[in-house]
């Protein structure tokens, strides 16, 4: 309903309406969606409108969904496949990385397919409920990987995800499904993927990020105002893969000093990634190192006071800033 | 040899449909047979001129399982093959010069280089090829016979598994899941005694796979696999199921593999006399000679001249083969993603260019067209 503010949740789910409502060979497949309404109810009330032919309950088994979505694919239908947790897709590592990433280029079979699962930590969900695995499948050649911060974005690229050629994994960070509000523009509204966006505009460094940290990275920036006088940028990435390599060097060349935040661990992060681009294009434009703030390289844990002190927090990230600002 | 087994309700009287089949279809399968054979043979030859450029695989006393089950389908119905599916491939409608440029890693090939040996597919044809981790066409297949179901179209699918590809997860997910909807999906385990160098007493406890049925509560049917009109018959029968909605069906063709994994594997692991006694009393094409001869009353000079015929159209598509060019080394970066259609080349390999190289594919086989790029 256009006008209405609606969560980051809602937004998604009224992605996948339209989308199932506007083209036929749209159809869900996951544990759970059905009757339930998935474990975080994205795709209640689907059912009920479209049936057990298009939203389809399978056993627990992520390699036959995945699997299945390719199979679906190559015949022109467009799947969308939960995972009930976006853990569970290492379960599906071989068939998305050896056979969906493969199939267009090896045997010109295309995967027109959406993997979608709840993400991230924050919500004290231990060690398989809060992974945020999205370094390993853009370390994959074949697939798109997105990570929406805001509801606008996350209606706009899952539409866009349903709509592309290609595989494409779409995190949805479970922190922000009920936190974070939007109205979503009227009509047909497609975000590209691909496209970053500058969350917050700013000219004396920039922070570089995605997902929930996006929103801790405009606190920080909120602070740094107030109590610093800094002016900082704050780019939200949207799409991991591919990386919109001029949004990241506008920035770089326009404030020269850059901090990358993620959730994810930091050893084969892609903070790491964006620090060699930045180190390859842009290094006659920096006045200071570029510098990082990821979860630790620990799995993540259930207790309040583990699990806070792992993630990156608000805290951590205005630290940073001021020691790269004093560079 | 295995007893044959169906479910007692179908009856012992049920019609044999491999003995069924008209004469010029027998003498069909005895041709794809023949091809497959003379083909392998011949890509011996081009491997030990290092004409072939990876590993070659060979389906030597498999044939009849390739090419009875595969001639159990209408062209409409999809397979995906296992690397000893070559006989399935042909009958589908791959052709020698395909596999041959296939194997020689040639840019005109099916897969312009991109792909190993028999591993690729037309979906037009009805085959789609399979990837080196085994057991993930199940899932794949499933999703196929899936769409035809929704769809409400008369088609069905097959999928080849080793008894190796039965450890595998993959298998057992895509099976079940097939099982739950109700899939028109033909489950075929070729079973050849050996994956790799691993006997099937290290790969399953089961007394047979065919037993695995029970589990999946699915049909199932096990059948001697170097005979070719039974593994017709028995396929035909599972096919005309999954058409007629009564699902997945699991067959288990009993066989051998008398070569190694490939060429390069001796099988100092294999018993010798047991190589040598399949060999010798249970080939399937000299099995199939002595039906077409003794019982069908087929003369020899039909069989000889099947035989000149194949040996024309592989000495033909050698000769194609063997003239036609080597993959450009840009040609690398297109389709990886339909948008983009091309990866940019880094940097240190500047000027890597890859406007005017040409289709991807033939028209309805390929994603991106090189020659429209601009007009994108």
């Amino acid at each position: 309903m256009a006008g209405t503010e609606i969560t980051y949740l809602e937004a998604i789910r009224e992605a996948l309406d339209e989308e199932m409502a506007r083209d036929e060979n749209v159809f869900m497949m996951g544990e759970d969606i059905g009757a339930f309404g998935g474990a975080f109810k994205v795709t209640e009330g689907l059912l009920a409108r479209y049936g057990e032919q298009r939203v389809i309950d399978t056993p627990i088994s992520e390699i036959a969904i995945v699997g299945a979505a390719a199979g679906a694919g190559h015949m022109g239908m467009r799947p969308v496949v939960e995972m009930q947790f976006i853990d569970f897709i290492a379960n599906a590592y071989d068939m998305l990385t050896n056979y969906v990433a493969t199939a267009r280029y090896r045997a010109f079979l295309p995967c027109p397919m959406v993997v979608r699962g709840p993400s991230g930590g924050y919500v004290r969900g231990g060690p398989f409920h809060s992974q945020n695995p999205e370094a390993g499948f853009i370390h994959t050649p074949g697939l798109k990987v997105v990570y929406p911060a805001t509801a606008e974005d996350a209606k706009g690229l899952m539409k866009a995800a349903i709509r592309d050629d290609d595989c494409v994994l779409f995190f949805e960070h479970k922190y922000l499904y009920r936190r974070i509000k939007g109205v979503m523009p009227a009509g047909d509204h497609v975000v590209p993927i691909g496209k970053a966006r500058t969350a917050r505009e700013g000219t004396d460094l920039s922070i570089i990020t995605y997902a929930a940290t996006v929103h801790k990275a405009l606190e920080a920036a909120q602070r740094l105002a107030a109590e610093d006088g800094l002016s900082v940028e704050v780019i939200d990435l949207r799409t991991l893969s591919p990386l919109d390599d001029e949004a990241i060097f506008a920035t770089v060349r326009k404030t020269n000093r850059v901090l990358v935040v993620h959730e994810d661990t930091r050893t084969g992060g892609i903070a790491g990634e964006i620090t060699a681009r930045i180190n390859e294009s842009c290094f006659a434009h920096l006045d200071a190192p570029v510098l990082r703030v990821t979860a630790h390289d620990i799995p993540l844990p259930y207790a309040p006071a583990l699990e806070d002190f792992v993630l990156p927090q608000t805290d951590d990230i205005v630290l940073a800033a001021r020691r790269l600002a004093a560079w | 040899m295995p007893p044959r087994r169906r479910r007692a309700a179908e009856g012992p009287g049920s019609p044999h449909l491999g003995e069924l089949l008209d004469l010029e279809r027998k003498l069909g399968l005895y041709y794809w047979m023949r091809l497959t054979r003379t083909l392998e043979e011949r890509l011996v030859a081009l491997y030990r001129q290092t004409k072939v450029v990876g590993g070659l695989f060979r389906s030597l006393g498999q044939e009849a399982d390739a090419v009875g089950s595969a001639f159990a389908l209408e062209r409409r119905d999809i397979l995906s093959p296992l690397i000893r599916n070559l006989g399935s491939m042909l009958v589908k409608g791959a052709t020698p010069l395909e596999i041959l440029k296939q194997y020689m890693a040639r840019g005109d090939s099916p897969t312009r280089g991109r792909e190993l040996n028999i591993h690729f597919g037309d979906t037009d044809r009805g085959f789609i090829g399979q990837i080196s981790p085994l057991g993930d066409m199940v899932p794949v297949m499933a999703g196929v016979t899936m769409t035809f179901k929704m769809r409400g179209e008369d088609r069905v699918g097959l999928v080849y598994v080793g008894d190796g590809a039965t450890s595998t997860g993959a298998f057992h997910e895509g099976i079940n899941f097939a099982a739950v909807q109700g899939l028109p999906l033909v489950v075929i385990v070729e079973n050849n005694g050996w994956a790799y160098s691993t006997p099937t007493s290290k790969q399953t406890a089961a007394a047979q796979f065919v037993d695995k049925a029970i589990g999946y509560g699915v049909y199932g049917e096990q059948v001697d696999g170097n005979d070719v009109l039974a593994v017709y018959d028995c396929t035909k029968r599972a096919v005309d199921r999954a058409r007629a909605g009564e699902g997945v069906s699991l067959l288990e063709f009993m066989t051998y593999r008398r070569k190694g994994h490939a060429e390069h594997d001796n099988q100092s692991y294999q018993p010798p006399a047991e190589i040598e006694r399949w060999a010798a009393e249970n080939d399937p094409i000299d099995r199939y000679v002595r039906v077409l001869l003794d019982r069908e009353k087929v003369e020899q000079s039909a069989l000889d001249a099947i035989d000149a015929r194949v040996v024309r159209e592989v000495d033909a598509a050698t000769d194609a083969a063997e003239a036609s060019p080597m993959p450009h080394p840009h040609d690398a970066l297109l389709g990886v993603y339909a948008d983009p259609p091309a990866e940019r080349p880094l940097w240190y390999r500047e000027g890597a260019d890859v406007s005017g190289l040409g289709r991807e594919r033939a028209e309805g086989w390929g994603t991106w067209d090189a020659s429209k790029q601009e007009t994108r």
